[in-house]
């Protein structure tokens, strides 16, 4: 079907569009920027906050450009003097409501808001300042988020985030008028309501209204102790989303810099979640397939399939509070963080000689779920706190900053050793569906003896941006050990972005998926799309990042887990199998179901 | 199951369970027991299959779903500008000084809880007010006293 | 001057019609486009005060393909100074009913709601008998048609079409951005016809009389007749019929007091006159008359020379800040704005050409604001500050 083109005029320049094109896009199109506030790529329009308003000619009120669609013969006016006066009148009435206190904002130089202040040189506040009016709290309860809502503009971004991409709806609008606010179920604090500390409200938040909870000075404080040994652990997404705030252009892959930045800010060992993401793989492949063989062959009724992963912590928290009865299909495997952190205080302490209460672990995360995770009550198997602090990658970016670092001059550097060496298929665990393609290069391979039947290793059909994607894989001629898989179609199911966990979940409860694997990552894009990832985001930037990391594990010597030698290391010198007694103390955990509200 | 959650069922039973139904059904909480509790909402929420959160934000936004604790009676005054100038300032002293609690609160007993509200649609009346469903209009000092007392002697 | 004509009262809509049943019945026996050209040639013009022709909306909804189509009473009569929908449903509810049922016959909907503001709850009881009655009649010459009463719970914003269908959706009262229209998206997506109480009790007497009937009344661009809701400083509050067209001056010289200073002309989103301009105005839809004519949903608030023209407007605003659904900016702080700046300026806090900045920012607010709300909060800002500017500062 080909779209039908209409004739408009911009500003008086005559163009043709697409029949049913919105104005901003009709003009940006052809070149021209409208500005926007509560309009954002990833959400349905909202057309709230009026800064894109726009002049058509015959009509005397002027139109929200990001919610009108175009017609034949409109001639719209983009900075007519009508325009430009509204729209600083806007802007003025949002500085009037907005704690405008630039210079100690957590997003000062980054906020959508002080930019178009910035564009449209509003040099005086000639309206009443609101924000003294007003009894405003900041809410700092939760590990991860941070609401402050002297802020908050209410263009409402975060709360279609939450319900639209996510499905969590932890924050709603709540009353009318000058009382209008953006909050939760009776106001709580984030930390007791339904939140999944996804922090894909922060990454939306056009103001300082939502950040993430920093533990910047707690790290340079530990970095300056001399009696302390601070370890840093990378994730996957970090190395390919980091460059965004450092003056790189999206998609672009900075692993080595960032290591030799990380060793610059004098980190005493520089390590990658990589490694334990293949650890994961490991323990995590030989559960499916250990539950596999108790279904199939034991028969066993106990036994819960489909099994699904738990390396997001966002989505453990929303089957936590939205799924409690699925729990036991979850993955016993803590997410490759906590596995780091276990470790790191057992086998890389007593490797290194260290005793484990002078390390330090610090992971530096695309996610501000992380935070959370790090601050589980459980999550002190080493017997001590496994992960001290997580930073986000927009954290690192500030300490890289502050430390002076001219991060596009650095020379590449390697990770240190034990614990420092990963796999291909660990890089991809930082895009939706990597998870499933590593744990299948490693299972298929275990039950097979022979790689996963796709060109060089690429298991296409998994990889990709739909919301759900499901995939099949047939095991033939396995070892005689898994002879009872012999025929069997692996089913297989993918969801990114909270909403699609929904979607999945729902057709497993209604018995109408059978699947054997799910995978799901809170996020949309999976890490790569994190909340704790540079700001902005969209559906572009998010698979370009994603396109980085797949390049990332082309270029990988070693692309299977299994194979990771500092892996096979680990389970000869310490945890001897997997699955086994000290890797259930270490790297698997249990879950708290939590009310739904 | 407790008063509430039967309560909830029953108005979900006679509804719908679909989310164009949750006004009637948070009206038909309001009417047995003045306001939304927290408590109310939250088994709102489990009956329709709805995030609590909407169930809170859709309730704020409508100034009879109450979500704090309200008395028996709810007293609303109209505060908008026909009755404005035609003494509703003085109704609500004289209910203030009967009733001996502020604009927005309730008195000890939970009988009633003293409101203004906006523009009641009684212009040509003024000034006037609503006490839960009833309207009363053309009301002074003395008439309200009245009326109050009759409140008074109804059970609690 | 104005092309003006003398107060004309008339006694169409409350006159009681013993035959409802008939004029249904004969009505249904009409074909759908024979109402529409009847409705049209009348040049009925929408009673909630936004004045678009009835005839035209029926039939742009009868057009259309889409199914299920939904007829909507608007009876969430929320603007300050007016009360003749209430009086109507109290009334002769019969007429509203049989409207909807023949607007239902017209663009071919099954479902009718009439949504009724929380604070006329107390009509709930008569008025449901009322509609079973209906529905007993249909049901008995087997016309597929219902109606059913939705309450709203206290919000003035509810008024607004589209942000009465989300209300009726459950959700907050929050206007939608429009295109699309409610003809063509209204309650569920559904197709809608949405009119106000008073303007279907219209098409009754235009259904039963003819077209003609209510055409020779009122004036040019303003026919028939329309209920105005009386209130303020009058000796004669209450809700009377009259002709459009008339001058205020008319209105006034029957409704005043003998000191009246200034009269609202369609409540607190409508425009205040005062006293010089009385002879200059007509009541009535813009059209090409000469002078200024102003519409109405019927609210006529009159102030004597005793009322400070400031503490009306900070009552305005003070109303329209709190009703205001606050999603978007320039009606959700511009409110706030106007209502901190007169306060600002009356105390002396701030000079008196602030005022004129107030006034530039209700201008933006006109042109920016996502709804009818925000953009009428204009009106009534700028008439009572232009013509009563020294109230507003000493």
């Amino acid at each position: 079907m080909t779209t039908q083109k209409i004739n408009i005029s911009l500003n008086g320049y005559n163009v043709q569009v697409d029949k049913g094109t919105m104005i901003l896009d009709a003009a940006k199109e052809n070149g021209l920027i409208i500005p926007t506030l509560c309009y954002h790529k990833d959400l349905c329009i909202a057309g709230n906050c009026r800064v894109c308003v726009v002049e058509i000619a015959g009509q005397k009120r002027l139109s929200a450009a990001c919610a009108t669609p175009v017609e034949e013969g409109m001639e719209i006016l983009t900075n007519s003097l009508k325009v430009r006066n509204s729209r600083k009148h806007i802007i003025e009435l949002l500085l009037a409501e907005h704690n405008a206190d630039c210079t100690k904002c957590y997003r000062n130089g980054n906020c959508e808001l002080q930019e178009l202040a910035s564009e449209y040189k509003i040099m005086t506040q000639e309206f009443i300042e609101l924000v003294p009016f007003k009894t405003y709290t900041i809410d700092m309860y939760s590990p991860s988020i941070i609401k402050d809502d002297s802020k908050c503009i209410r263009c409402q971004r975060c709360v279609r985030t939450c319900a639209e991409l996510q499905g969590v709806n932890a924050l709603t609008v709540a009353h009318k008028g000058d009382e209008m606010k953006i909050t939760t179920f009776m106001e709580k604090p984030m930390n007791s309501v339904v939140c999944t500390n996804c922090g894909q409200c922060v990454n939306h938040c056009p103001t300082g209204a939502l950040v993430e909870k920093n533990y910047i000075e707690e790290v340079w404080e530990a970095i300056s102790s001399p009696d302390k040994h601070v370890v840093v652990q990378t994730a996957p997404a970090v190395r390919i989303g980091l460059g965004e705030e450092l003056g790189f252009e999206p998609g672009s892959r900075n692993t080595g810099r960032m290591v030799a930045a990380l060793k610059r800010l004098g980190f005493d060992s520089v390590l990658d979640t990589d490694f334990t993401a293949d650890l994961t793989i490991v323990e995590e492949g030989t559960e499916l397939l250990t539950r596999l063989k108790k279904a199939l062959k034991d028969k066993d009724p106990n036994v819960k399939l489909p099994m699904a992963t738990s390396c997001s912590p966002g989505w453990i928290k929303y089957i936590e509070h939205l799924y409690p009865e699925y729990l036991p299909n979850l993955s016993t495997c803590k997410s490759p963080q906590q596995m780091f952190g276990a470790l790191v205080k057992t086998y890389y302490a007593k490797a290194r000689n260290l005793e484990p209460d002078k390390i330090v672990s610090v992971s530096i995360m695309p996610c501000t779920a992380k935070k959370f995770e790090a601050a589980r009550p459980e999550m002190l198997d080493s017997g001590y706190r496994d992960v001290d602090y997580v930073l986000t990658t927009r954290e690192l970016a500030i300490m890289i900053k502050q430390a002076g670092i001219n991060f596009s001059a650095l020379e590449e550097a390697k990770y240190d050793r034990l614990m420092g060496d990963s796999t291909g298929a660990g890089v991809i665990f930082g895009a939706t569906g990597g998870v499933m393609e590593a744990a299948l290069r490693t299972a298929y391979e275990l039950v097979t003896g022979r790689e996963v039947p796709f060109e060089n290793l690429n298991i296409t059909p998994v990889r990709g941006m739909e919301g759900v994607r499901e995939a099949t894989i047939k095991i033939e001629n396995p070892k005689k050990e898994w002879a009872f898989l012999d025929g069997v179609e692996l089913k297989c199911a993918i969801a990114h972005g909270l909403v699609n966990a929904k979607t999945v979940m729902d057709s497993v409860k209604s018995g109408k998926a059978d699947y054997h694997f799910i995978e799901i990552m809170a996020c949309p894009g999976g890490c790569l799309g994190g909340g704790g990832q540079p700001i902005p985001t969209s559906p572009e930037i998010r698979k370009k990042r994603a396109e980085a990391i797949y390049a990332e594990d082309a270029g990988m010597a070693i692309r299977k887990s299994h194979e990771n030698p500092e892996v096979i290391k680990l389970y000869r010198d310490f945890l001897k199998e997997p699955n086994g007694e000290l890797s259930h103390k270490l790297l698997h955990t249990k879950y708290t179901p939590r009310e739904r509200f | 199951m407790s008063p509430t959650q039967l309560l909830i069922r029953e108005l979900a039973d006679k509804y719908g369970r679909s989310r164009e139904h949750l006004l009637p059904i948070m009206q038909g909480v309001v009417e047995q027991e003045s306001f939304l509790s927290e408590y109310s909402m939250i088994e709102i929420a489990r009956e329709m299959d709805l995030p609590a959160a909407e169930v809170y934000g859709t309730a704020t936004f409508y100034s009879f779903l109450e979500t704090k604790k309200m008395g028996k009676y709810i007293i609303r005054v109209c505060k908008t500008i026909s009755c404005a100038m035609k003494g509703k300032g003085q109704v609500i002293m004289a209910i203030q000084d009967m009733l001996k609690i502020p604009l927005g609160e309730t008195t000890p007993d939970g009988r009633f809880s003293l409101l203004q509200t906006n523009c009641l649609g009684l212009c040509h009346k003024a000034p006037a007010m609503m006490i839960n469903h009833d309207v009363y209009t053309d009301l002074t000092p003395e008439k309200v006293r009245e009326i109050l007392s009759e409140y008074m002697k109804k059970p609690l | 001057m104005a092309t003006t004509y003398q107060l004309k009262r008339a006694d169409f809509i409350f006159k009681n019609e013993n035959d409802w049943e008939k004029v249904l019945s004969n009505i249904l026996s009409r074909s759908p486009q024979d109402l529409i050209n009847e409705l049209i040639s009348s040049e009925l013009k929408g009673r909630g005060g936004a004045g678009f022709p009835t005839g035209l909306k029926w039939k742009v909804a009868s057009e259309l393909a889409t199914q299920p189509k939904y007829v909507i009473c608007n009876a969430d009569e929320g603007e300050p100074g007016t009360f003749k929908d209430r009086e109507i449903l109290e009334k002769v509810p019969y007429k509203v009913l049989t409207a909807m049922v023949a607007c239902g016959h017209v663009i071919g909907a099954r479902e009718g709601f009439i949504y009724l503001r929380g604070e006329y709850r107390f009509l709930m009881p008569e008025l449901q008998k009322v509609i079973q009655e209906f529905e007993y009649y249909l049901k008995e010459i087997k016309q597929d048609f219902t109606i059913k009463i939705f309450m709203g719970s206290g919000a003035y914003i509810c008024g607004e079409e589209t942000a009465l269908f989300e209300s009726m959706e459950g959700k907050r009262g929050e206007p939608r951005n429009k295109p699309p229209y409610p003809t063509n998206f209204g309650y569920m997506g559904g197709p809608t016809v949405i009119n106000n109480v008073e303007t279907l009790a219209h098409t009754f007497t235009i259904f039963k009389y003819g077209a003609k009937k209510f055409y020779d009344l009122g004036v040019q661009y303003s026919r028939g007749t329309k209920l105005f809701s009386v209130s303020g400083d009058t000796p004669k509050p209450g809700i009377y019929e009259l002709e459009l067209g008339m001058s205020l001056q008319d209105f006034v010289y029957e409704f005043g007091d003998g000191d009246t200073k200034a009269v609202q002309v369609g409540g607190a989103s409508g425009f205040l006159v005062p006293r010089k301009k009385f002879a200059d105005t007509a009541i009535g839809y813009q059209g090409k008359l000469t002078g200024i004519s102003l519409p109405t949903g019927g609210s006529m608030m009159l102030f004597n020379s005793s009322r400070s023209m400031y503490n009306v407007l900070d009552n305005y605003l003070e109303f329209f800040r709190e009703e205001s659904c606050g999603q978007c900016t320039p009606c959700r702080v511009g409110c706030q704005q106007l209502l901190l700046g007169i306060k600002a300026v009356k105390r002396g806090d701030r000079p008196a050409s602030y005022l004129d900045k107030l006034l530039r920012l209700t201008e933006t607010m006109q042109v920016t604001a996502k709804c009818g709300l925000g953009q009428s909060v204009a009106n009534s800002f700028s008439s009572i500050v232009e013509n009563f500017r020294e109230e507003m500062i000493y």
